[in-house]
């Protein structure tokens, strides 16, 4: 034993690849080489095809729908609709927010592009043929586009199926298009603030409704097998546990009859949370035929139904004291959630994770109130790489507090460190109910501000707009400051559910003789690196190479019960699950190696890889000499073999947070916003793989640039969606994309296993405030206060314009 | 976005792919690059029951320069257009103008002749052509014909072209040498049509300019040739005056709708821009 020449300490930590390691992706070599396998990759024997008729009308009443034409077809076998499932009471499913979705469309459609029927063919041209010659004899009704009138006295009864229901999942709801009022902190409070203060600013401020618009779109293959009776569904699904119970509760086949697997996944970003009506009729089409029936959206399909993100109405009051100390906040939010309430979030919080709206800041009080309100637009409301709602009350903050630092004619800079909760206040009881862990703000905006050389840009920013007066440029410069307080990790089980289950996640750790392992997840990547980054957890814990470990998600047969991955909840959540089972198999891996050694469990110590008698180094057993004893020895009092499993129920989220600045050249003459730099300084606790994180920083500056610079999903006023197709809705490419700036500061997490806080989103958080903020600061010397997004040429040329500079 | 089913069809001449378009007659759709038929035809905008391909037709492939005669093949691609240093040398702007169509991919497969022929207004190279003084053969049934790029377009989609023609060369005069030329697009992001994009080919003579050319892009229903445009400044120093007539008059004859790009205004706002920087930048590159 222990005859190999000894390698030194270092070494030994490299070899394992484990946390703080640049580790290559493992799932890259497959998705590199077009080896991934997703859905629209699952070919089954007899496979049948499904597509949707659509509504082309916002609002309009089904007078008939004729499928004679469509069923003449050669191919097309069945033409599904609310008829049809409505006897299996199917044709509404429950969401995730306590309302129920039409599946197809009964009596009436409510937006465009809703799902209206099913044709089901051996193959996708038949089924498009099929689609084309379905006769649906629509009346057009009154269209609602417009949050505000919504609620209107002559307002048309958008939901007739619920009219009569006034008791809706969160309250009483006071208008027949109205949905739930929500609200949370201390009302009078921050009235008495506000009315008190030397100064108060006030903005209604729109984050527009966009779409992750995720690469690969929502799909799935539903396989009854009429034997066995057991139902199978490979799908783009983002939380397949969930999926696997709710589909066990609409359908009556019980759970275990049920398999949900989600294969590679190409991107979700909250676009594939939720359960879609071509899930439900994929299923039932399975059923019906008694054949695997597949269904997979197209880009246009994508865009215009499943899942928007944001559309909310903003109105923030925020006081203060004269010198710029923030005194209270006041935020109503008028929440367009479109035809059905679709909102994935967890269910007691109808407006997500809204009431970390205070963000950054130590404000004394403050009140929130949201109403959802319905509108002939697609259902949705997700999470758009951000937590519940986190990425729409940072921008509200992040705004607000530049326009108050325009009205007290202090720096966008200055006013945040004036305001900033500080070190030594964590952990932090914010006003509005959360307790932030732990933080650093200071440091980290320290950092940021030095590292951009902020005092010079702010020197040049003055040439800058002297010589635009001069006449010598035409180009002005804008500085966005932004610092956000993300909250991920949803979440503990006592306040955070989805339809009744706890967000807790899992982990199952099986180490094998030979000293590798497999480790399961009730999470899953759709590209985020799980197989990379939870290995290297694995490795630091137990001592063996992360190429030793692999690691399995998504397939609801042989992984734990999981919520999923979205809101950055994996690495808060089941990363924690992961260490802690990983430490149950360590302490049994204690208990072999004394026996090994002969010595008592506390006469060792654990050293990266191996325990040790302590004082005796050279008196070792590695992990994986533990895991061959496992199998082979008869170790008194001990049962044989080398697993675990922990189920997580994370105390309290864990808020990441960081320093974002960028710098805008903005053309006057075309309304082009140029990003000429953009720094961001994360800190999300822990580092389990620098590489991954900046990808991810990257990836999520990229979205942000996007929604600010242009991502629109608008409706005319007849319901017409516009910026449907990637014609109108951008995405941009390698080349409208700036060059990203990644730095860093580490805080971790008190209550983290590890201290990891979780990182994806924070980049979309931090990304829209910050472009947003410079894109105004370009405009605040001529007193531009607030305008909305997106920043795009002509909205911003008409800026230019209403501020005299376009002559 | 599945295509209706059609008949596929690849004639080796001119000859055969007009006897094609004969016999199949309103049902048939020609087939060249493709990046504006296929996204159509997957919209069902387009349904054609024939498709006749044309990328066999060897003679259609073909770049000719002799002397300043210029004659492009159909079926010449955007990357080949870019690639040919004789027409680089002979007429810049084909090649500036490529290099704004989408990227490499596209370009690698895009047509001259599909980018033309097509009548879309979002097209980049019919407004070079109409500025070039190009024409265009046509050939059908009862033989050729010839036809000016300024002549061509009727409405958007619409053109002088019969169902039973096909557009088989472009044939210009190269600009005098010595010319400079431009072609300034402003664009959301790579691939997109243009909000307003502006051509100019100009020559310069002691400090005056001597002759102009200036067609737009994506401003109305057709390709726009800006005859007033370019005549505000023949005869003058290109100087901001003349410039300023010259946008003023561009953006007279835009006539753009308004679309996710922004409002009619800000798009005739772009016009004026677009021609301002196109001229200013010919005149850099004149020699």
């Amino acid at each position: 034993m222990n005859e190999q020449a000894p390698i030194s300490r270092d070494e030994r930590v490299k070899k394992l690849e484990g946390l703080g390691s640049s580790r290559k992706r493992v799932e890259d070599v497959r998705f590199t080489q077009g080896a991934g396998n997703y859905v629209d990759d699952i070919k089954l024997d007899g496979m049948l095809f499904g597509d949707f008729v659509r509504s082309p009308y916002g609002h309009a009443r089904i007078k008939s729908i004729n499928t004679e034409a469509a069923l003449a077809v050669p191919g097309v076998l069945a033409v599904i609709t609310a008829a049809d499932l409505k006897p299996l009471n199917l044709h509404y499913m429950p969401t995730l927010a306590g309302d129920v979705q039409a599946v197809l469309a009964e009596e009436k459609v409510l937006f465009q592009g809703q799902e209206v029927a099913f044709v089901v063919a051996t193959d996708r041209y038949a089924a498009a043929d099929g689609v084309e010659l379905v006769e649906v004899d629509y009346d057009e009704l009154p269209v609602i586009n417009d949050a505000f009138k919504a609620m209107d006295d002559d307002a048309p009864v958008l939901r007739e199926d619920i009219q009569d229901k006034m008791e809706g999942a969160h309250g009483t709801r006071k208008h027949h298009n109205h949905i739930f009022n929500w609200q949370e902190g201390d009302k009078e409070g921050t009235e008495k603030a506000l009315a008190e203060a030397d100064v108060v600013v006030e903005e209604m401020i729109t984050y527009h409704r966009v779409h992750p618009c995720p690469l690969e779109t929502c799909g799935s293959v539903a396989s009854m097998d009429p034997i066995t009776g057991k139902l199978t569904v490979w799908g783009t699904f983002q939380a397949p546990h969930v999926v696997r119970t709710v589909a066990a509760l609409i359908t009556d086949i019980p759970e275990h009859k049920i398999r949900i697997i989600s294969p590679d996944i190409g991107g979700g970003f909250g676009n594939k949370v939720g359960v879609y009506p071509g899930y439900i009729c994929s299923i039932v089409a399975s059923i019906v035929t008694g054949k695997p029936v597949k269904w997979v959206e197209d880009r246009i399909e994508n865009l215009m139904a499943t899942a928007f993100a944001r559309d909310y109405h903003m109105t923030g009051k925020l006081s203060a004291t004269k010198d710029g100390k923030i005194t209270g906040l006041s935020a109503h939010v008028l929440a367009d959630h479109g035809a059905f309430d679709a909102c994935a979030d967890p269910t007691k919080f109808p407006a997500g994770f809204f009431h970390i709206v205070t963000g950054s800041y130590d404000i004394p009080v403050a009140h929130v109130s949201v109403d959802g309100v319905y509108t002939n637009k697609a259902p949705g409301g997700v999470a758009y790489r951000c937590s519940f709602r986190v990425t729409e009350a940072a921008y509200l903050i992040e705004r607000m507090i530049d326009i108050l630092a325009r009205k007290l004619d202090m720096d966008p800079a200055e006013i945040r460190m004036k305001n900033f909760i500080k070190k030594e206040q964590f952990p932090y009881n914010s006003a509005l109910g959360w307790e932030y862990d732990s933080g650093d703000y200071h440091t980290a905006l320290e950092q940021a501000l030095k590292a951009v050389n902020y005092d010079d840009l702010r020197a040049e920013q003055t040439e800058n707009r002297a010589a635009f007066e001069r006449g010598e440029t035409r180009s002005l410069m804008g500085i966005g400051v932004a610092f956000f307080t993300e909250i991920v990790g949803a979440g503990p089980v006592k306040n955070c559910d989805i339809l009744g289950l706890g967000m807790f996640d899992s982990c199952e750790i099986r180490i094998h003789p030979t000293g590798s392992a497999t480790v399961r997840l009730g999470t899953i990547s759709q590209g985020q690196g799980h197989a990379t980054t939870f290995a290297q957890i694995v490795a630091s814990e137990i001592g063996i190479p992360a190429e030793a470990i692999t690691l399995e998600e998504g397939d609801t047969d042989t992984a734990p019960y999981g919520l999923g991955t979205y809101g950055s909840r994996s690495t808060p959540v089941a990363g924690a699950a992961t260490a802690m089972a990983a430490r149950k198999i360590r302490a049994k891996a204690q208990m072999i190696a004394a026996y090994m050694l002969e010595v008592h469990e506390g006469d060792l110590e654990w050293d990266i890889d191996r325990f040790q008698v302590k004082g005796n180094p050279e008196l070792h057993k590695t992990m994986v000499e533990i895991a061959f004893a496992a199998y082979s020895l008869a170790v008194p009092g001990l049962e044989p073999g080398l697993e675990a499993v922990s189920y997580y129920d994370p105390p309290n989220m864990t808020y990441p947070f960081g320093a974002y600045i960028s710098v805008v050249d903005i053309d006057v003459d075309t309304g082009v916003a140029d990003v000429r730099k953009f720094y961001a300084l994360d800190d999300c606790g822990t580092r389990i793989n620098p590489m991954v994180i900046e990808g991810q920083i990257h990836g999520g500056l990229t979205e942000a640039l996007a929604i600010v610079m242009g991502q629109d999903i608008s409706y005319d006023k007849h319901g017409n969606i516009t910026g449907g197709s990637l014609m109108d809705f951008f995405l941009p490419t390698a080349v409208e994309t700036p060059t990203w700036e990644t730095d860093f500061t580490v805080t971790p997490s008190p209550h983290h296993p590890i201290g990891a806080k979780g990182v994806g989103e924070s980049p979309n958080v931090g990304g829209v405030p910050a472009l947003s903020n410079a894109v105004h600061d370009a405009f605040a010397h001529k007193g531009l206060t607030h305008t909305q997004m997106p920043h795009d040429h002509w909205r911003v040329w008409k800026t230019a314009q209403s501020l005299g500079l376009t002559g | 976005m599945i295509p209706g089913s059609f008949e596929y069809h690849r004639p080796p001449t001119i000859s055969d792919a007009v006897g094609l378009l004969v016999s199949f007659g309103d049902d048939a759709l020609i087939l060249a690059g493709g990046h504006s038929l296929i996204p159509m035809m997957k919209l069902r905008m387009a349904v054609p029951e024939y498709l006749i391909d044309l990328q066999d037709i060897s003679s259609l492939k073909s770049i000719s320069v002799e002397g300043d005669q210029i004659t492009l093949g159909a079926m010449v691609t955007q990357a080949e257009l870019i690639a040919s240093s004789a027409l680089s040398e002979k007429c810049p702007i084909l090649q500036t103008t490529s290099l704004q169509i989408a990227d490499p991919q596209i370009r690698n497969v895009g047509t001259i002749g599909g980018n033309v022929a097509n009548g879309d207004p979002g097209n980049d190279m019919p407004a070079v052509m109409q500025l070039l003084d190009a024409t265009y053969t046509l050939v059908g049934p009862n033989g050729e014909r010839d036809v000016k790029a300024r002549d061509f377009y009727e409405t958007a989609y619409f053109t002088e072209r019969a169902d039973d023609e096909i557009l088989t060369a472009i044939k210009f005069t190269a600009p005098a040498a010595g010319h400079g030329s431009a072609y300034e697009k402003q664009k959301r992001k790579i691939g997109d049509y243009a909000t307003a994009a502006a051509g100019v080919v100009l020559t310069m003579a002691d400090g005056i300019c001597t002759s102009a050319s200036i067609g737009l892009t994506n401003v109305a229903d057709t390709p726009l040739w800006a005859e007033a445009s370019a005549a505000a400044l023949v005869g003058t120093s290109v100087d901001e005056p003349a410039i300023k007539a010259a946008m003023d008059a561009a953006k007279a004859i835009a006539d753009p709708a308004q679309d996710s790009r922004g409002p009619r205004e800000f798009r005739i706002h772009v016009t004026g821009i677009m021609v301002q920087r196109a001229i200013q930048q010919a005149v850099k590159n004149a020699q």
